[in-house]
C-alpha cells in the first residue's frame, strides 16, 4: 500500500485534514443547493431503495397471506389455536408430566414434548462438554498415541452427517438381542433392543425431605467455599475442607431419613411376556439421540476447547512451569481458566446447535417437540400453527441459552484497566 | 546408492547394518521422546495400544474375516441370505452392498439409463476439482458452471437428443445430494453477501433490520421445521397450480437456511477489512458499488474462506435431513433400501457404506480448505 513514511504520518496524524474533507464537501453542496429530488442525491436513493425493497418484501408477504387463506378455505382447513384444547389421542412413550392419549389435550403433548426436548438438550450439553474437554486435553497430551486417536475421532465425527450418525447408533441398539436374551452387566440392570431398564426406588414424600436436605447441605457447602476464599485470600493458606463438605452434602439426607424411619423401597424389573415391567427405562430412541448428539457435538467442543488452550500464550505454561506446578497442575490452575474466556462465544453457538439438532430426533421416534408437532400435524392439519409453535419454541430456548451465556461471559470477564 | 553399497562387499554391508541400527535407535528414541515420556505417558500409551489392537482385531474379524462379501441367487431369483443370518452378531453382510448398490447411489432412476446419473456425479466432482483450482479463478469459471450445470441438467432429465425423459420424482441417491449441495452453495453464497451487505448497511436502515430479522429468524430454528415448511407450509402459500416440486421446495429451505449462516461468515470478514480501505475507495471517488466489489469484498471473502467452507460442509452433511420430508438423497434412499424384509436387518453395512462417501467429501473440503489457510499465512509471513 502507501509506503512512503512521510505520508503514512499525514494520514495516520489524528485530526489530518484530508481525512474528513470528501463527506463535507458532500454535505456542504447538498446545503448550499438545498433539497433536490436528484437521483445523484444520497438521500433520496436511500429511501427509493428502501421503499423498493421493503415494498417488494411486504407485497409478497400479503400475497403469501391471501393466498394461504384462499387455500385454507379451499381445503376447509380450520385456523387458530383451538386445536390445543382437543384431545390429543395418540400415544407418547416417554412423558416427564402425567398423560392419557384418551383424555390428554394437543396442548399438554406439545409440553411433553418440549419437556423432552429439554431434557435431551441439558443431558447433551453437560455430557457434550466433559466428553469435548476430555478429548481436547487428549489432543494436546505428550502421549503421541493418545494425541492421534482424539484426532482421528473429531476428524470421523465432524465428517459423518449427524442424522446419519443417530441412525447408526438407532439401528445399532436395534440390533441388541431381545429382551428374553437381554444382557445383564449388574443384578438388575437389562441391556436390550426395547433399552436399558435399571432398578429405581420408588419415589416417597420421605426422598423429597431427603432431597431438600441434600440441597440445604449444598447451600451450606457453597457458604464454606466462600469462606475458605477469604480465608486464603487473607491467609495465604487454604484450609482443607472436601471431608466437610462430603459430610455436609451426604449426611443430612441419611439423618432426615433415619429420623423419619421410613423402609427404601426398590422397584426391579421384571421380564413380563415379551418385554419388561417395573424399575426405570432408557429407551432406545433416547439413548441413540442423547449419544449421538453427544458425540457429535464433543467433537466440535474439542476444537474449540483446543484452539482455547493454544491461544493462551506459552508463557503461562513456562510461567506455570517455574512455580513448579506440573502438566495437570498448570492445565488445570493456569490455562483452563484463561482459555475459558476464549471458548465461550463459539460454545454458547455449540450449545445452540445441539438444542437445534436435537430436532432430527423425528427420524428415529423420539417424542420430542418437532415428533409431536408434526403428529399434531398430521392429525389435525393445522400446519401453521404446529410450525410456528415449535419455531417459538426453538427461538425462546436460543434466547435464553444466548442470554445466560452472555451473562456468564460477562462474568467470567476481568475488568481489564 | 544401494548399489554401490552393494558393489563394494562386507564394509557396505556394515554400513547398511549401521544405518539400519541407527533408524531403529532414532524409532526407539522417537517413541521414547513421544510416547513413554514419563510413567503416566507409558502406562496410557500401553493400556491405548492394548485397547486399539483389541477393538481393530474385534472390527476386523467383524468386517473382514466372518464377512459376507457375496450371496449366491437362490432358485426363486432372489438372493439367498442365509449366510448372512448365520454371521448375524459375528460377521458384517457386505453382500447387501453388493446387492443395493445401485438403488443407493442412483435411486429409482431407470436401470438402463444409469449410465446418466453416474456421468453427472462425475461430472459433479469435476467441477469441484476445477474450481479448486486457483488459475481457473476467473471469469472463464462461470462458463465452466454454466455449461456443466446445463449439460448436468439434460442428462439428468433427459427428453432430447434422444435420451429418454425421466421426472425429478425418479431421481435420487447421490445426484440428489450432490444436485442440493451444489445449487444450494452456487445459490446460497451470492445471495448471503447481498443479505450481508444489507445488514452492514448505514443508509438504508429499513434493508439493515430486515436482513437483521431474516438471519436470526433462520438461526434461531432448526433446518427440519424449515423443511417442513417447505414441505407442509409451501404449498398453501402459492396459488396450487404454481406449486413447485417436492425437490426444489427442499431445495429453497436449504438456500434459506445456508444463506442466513453464509450472511453472518461474510458479514465477519466484512467487518475485518479496515477502515481505511473503505475511506481509501472512497477518496477516490468510487461509488457504493465499485467499491464493494472493487476494494472490499475481494479482501474481506479472502479473509473469512475456512469459516466459509466449514459452512459449506455443514451444508452437505445438512442435505441428509431431506429424508426427514420423504426426499431420497443418499441417506433416504439407503433408509428405502434396508426397509426391504431380506436386507432389514444389514442397516449398519448401508450406513457404513454411504458414512465413507460423506467423510471422503467432507474431508477432502475441509483438508482443501485448511491448505488455502496454511498457504494464506505462509504468503503473510514471507
Amino acid at each position: 500500500m502507501d509506503q512512503d513514511p512521510a505520508r503514512q504520518h499525514l494520514r495516520s496524524r489524528p485530526g489530518s485534514r484530508l481525512q474528513p474533507l470528501r463527506p463535507a464537501t458532500t454535505a456542504q453542496t447538498t446545503a448550499a443547493l438545498g433539497f433536490r429530488f436528484s437521483w445523484s442525491d444520497p438521500r433520496v436513493r436511500s429511501v427509493v431503495w428502501q421503499v423498493v425493497i421493503l415494498g417488494a418484501v411486504a407485497s409478497a408477504l400479503v400475497l403469501i397471506a391471501r393466498n394461504t387463506a384462499a387455500n385454507l378455505e379451499a381445503r376447509r382447513i380450520a385456523t387458530g389455536f383451538d386445536f390445543l384444547r382437543r384431545t390429543a389421542g395418540f400415544p407418547i412413550a416417554e412423558h416427564m408430566i402425567d398423560y392419557d392419549p384418551g383424555l390428554s389435550s394437543y396442548g399438554r403433548a406439545l409440553t411433553i414434548g418440549v419437556l423432552n426436548t429439554l431434557k435431551v438438550s441439558l443431558t447433551g450439553v453437560v455430557a457434550a462438554t466433559l466428553l469435548g474437554t476430555l478429548i481436547a486435553i487428549a489432543r494436546l497430551w505428550k502421549a503421541w498415541l493418545v494425541a492421534r486417536l482424539a484426532a482421528a475421532y473429531v476428524e470421523v465425527v465432524r465428517n459423518v452427517p449427524l442424522l446419519l450418525q443417530l441412525l447408526f447408533w438407532y439401528a445399532l441398539l436395534q440390533a441388541l438381542p431381545p429382551p428374553r436374551q437381554a444382557w445383564m452387566p449388574f443384578p438388575g440392570f437389562f441391556l436390550s433392543n426395547r433399552g436399558l431398564r435399571t432398578p429405581a426406588l420408588e419415589w416417597t414424600n420421605a426422598l423429597n425431605w431427603c432431597g431438600l436436605a441434600s440441597c440445604l447441605g449444598a447451600c451450606a457447602v457453597l457458604l464454606l467455599l466462600r469462606f475458605a476464599k477469604r480465608r486464603q485470600d487473607l491467609t495465604g493458606s487454604r484450609p482443607t475442607q472436601w471431608r466437610l463438605a462430603f459430610g455436609l452434602i451426604a449426611l443430612p439426607p441419611v439423618v432426615v431419613w433415619v429420623w423419619l424411619g421410613e423402609r427404601l423401597i426398590v422397584d426391579w424389573p421384571v421380564l413380563k411376556g415379551f418385554n419388561f415391567t417395573g424399575g426405570a427405562l432408557l429407551s432406545p430412541e433416547c439413548a441413540a439421540l442423547t449419544l449421538g448428539l453427544v458425540v457429535y457435538t464433543s467433537a466440535y467442543i474439542a476444537e474449540i476447547v483446543r484452539s482455547g488452550i493454544s491461544a493462551i500464550a506459552p508463557s503461562q505454561w513456562e510461567a506455570a512451569t517455574a512455580l513448579g506446578l506440573r502438566w495437570e497442575q498448570a492445565l488445570r490452575l493456569i490455562v483452563l481458566p484463561q482459555a475459558v474466556r476464549v471458548v465461550v462465544p463459539p460454545l454458547t453457538s455449540q450449545y445452540l446447535h445441539l438444542v437445534k439438532n436435537s430436532s432430527l430426533a423425528v427420524a428415529i421416534g423420539y417424542p420430542e417437540v418437532v415428533s409431536i408437532a408434526s403428529t399434531t400435524m398430521n392429525q389435525t392439519g393445522q400446519a401453521i400453527e404446529a410450525i410456528g409453535y415449535v419455531m417459538l419454541v426453538y427461538l425462546s430456548i436460543s434466547l435464553s441459552i444466548s442470554l445466560l451465556m452472555n451473562w456468564y461471559e460477562a462474568r467470567i470477564t476481568p475488568v481489564l484497566r | 546408492m544401494s548399489s554401490i553399497a552393494n558393489a563394494s562387499g562386507p564394509p557396505s554391508r556394515r554400513a547398511a547394518l549401521a544405518r539400519r541400527s541407527a533408524a531403529a535407535l532414532r524409532a526407539l528414541r522417537w517413541a521414547r521422546e513421544h510416547m513413554f515420556q514419563s510413567i503416566p505417558a507409558a502406562a496410557v500409551t500401553v493400556l491405548v495400544s492394548f485397547l486399539l489392537l483389541k477393538g481393530a482385531l474385534a472390527l476386523l474379524s467383524w468386517g473382514v474375516w466372518h464377512a459376507v462379501w457375496r450371496v449366491p441367487t437362490g432358485a426363486d431369483g432372489q438372493p439367498d441370505v442365509t449366510a448372512c443370518l448365520d454371521a448375524r452378531g459375528v460377521g458384517a453382510c457386505w453382500a447387501v452392498i453388493g446387492e443395493k448398490y445401485r438403488l443407493i447411489l442412483f435411486g429409482r432412476y431407470p436401470y438402463d439409463e444409469q449410465w446418466r446419473p453416474c456421468v453427472v456425479v462425475g461430472l459433479f466432482l469435476g467441477l469441484y476439482v476445477v474450481s479448486a483450482i486457483r488459475w481457473f479463478w476467473r471469469p472463464i469459471l462461470i462458463s465452466i458452471w454454466t455449461a456443466a450445470l446445463t449439460l448436468i441438467g439434460i442428462l439428468m432429465w433427459g427428453g432430447i437428443l434422444g435420451l429418454p425423459f425421466v421426472g425429478q420424482d425418479a431421481w435420487g441417491g447421490l445426484p440428489i445430494t450432490l444436485i442440493l449441495a451444489t445449487f444450494g452453495i452456487a445459490a446460497a453464497f451470492p445471495f448471503s453477501v447481498f443479505v450481508a451487505l444489507g445488514r452492514r448497511s448505514q443508509r438504508l436502515p429499513g434493508v439493515r433490520w430486515l436482513c437483521i430479522v431474516y438471519v436470526e429468524l433462520i438461526r434461531g430454528v432448526p433446518l427440519v421445521t424449515l423443511l417442513f415448511m417447505a414441505s407442509v407450509m409451501f404449498p398453501l402459500f402459492v396459488p396450487a397450480e404454481l406449486s413447485p416440486d417436492k425437490l426444489v421446495r427442499a431445495q429453497i429451505a436449504i438456500i434459506l437456511f445456508t444463506g442466513a449462516y453464509l450472511a453472518e461468515d461474510v458479514r465477519a470478514g466484512l467487518q475485518a477489512v479496515p477502515k481505511g480501505q473503505y475511506e481509501a475507495a472512497d477518496a477516490l471517488g468510487l461509488g457504493y458499488w465499485k467499491r464493494t466489489i472493487l476494494i472490499v469484498l475481494p479482501q474481506a471473502l479472502r479473509l473469512v474462506v475456512p469459516p466459509l467452507v466449514n459452512t459449506f460442509i455443514g451444508l452437505v452433511k445438512n442435505t441428509s435431513l431431506v429424508l426427514i420430508i420423504g426426499t431420497f438423497d443418499l441417506l433416504g434412499i439407503s433408509r428405502v433400501a434396508t426397509t426391504e424384509l431380506l436386507w432389514q436387518a444389514y442397516s449398519v453395512e448401508v450406513y457404513l457404506f454411504i458414512a465413507t462417501i460423506y467423510f471422503v467429501l467432507c474431508s477432502a473440503m475441509a483438508r482443501y480448505s485448511r491448505g488455502l489457510e496454511e498457504a494464506r499465512i505462509a504468503r503473510a509471513r514471507s
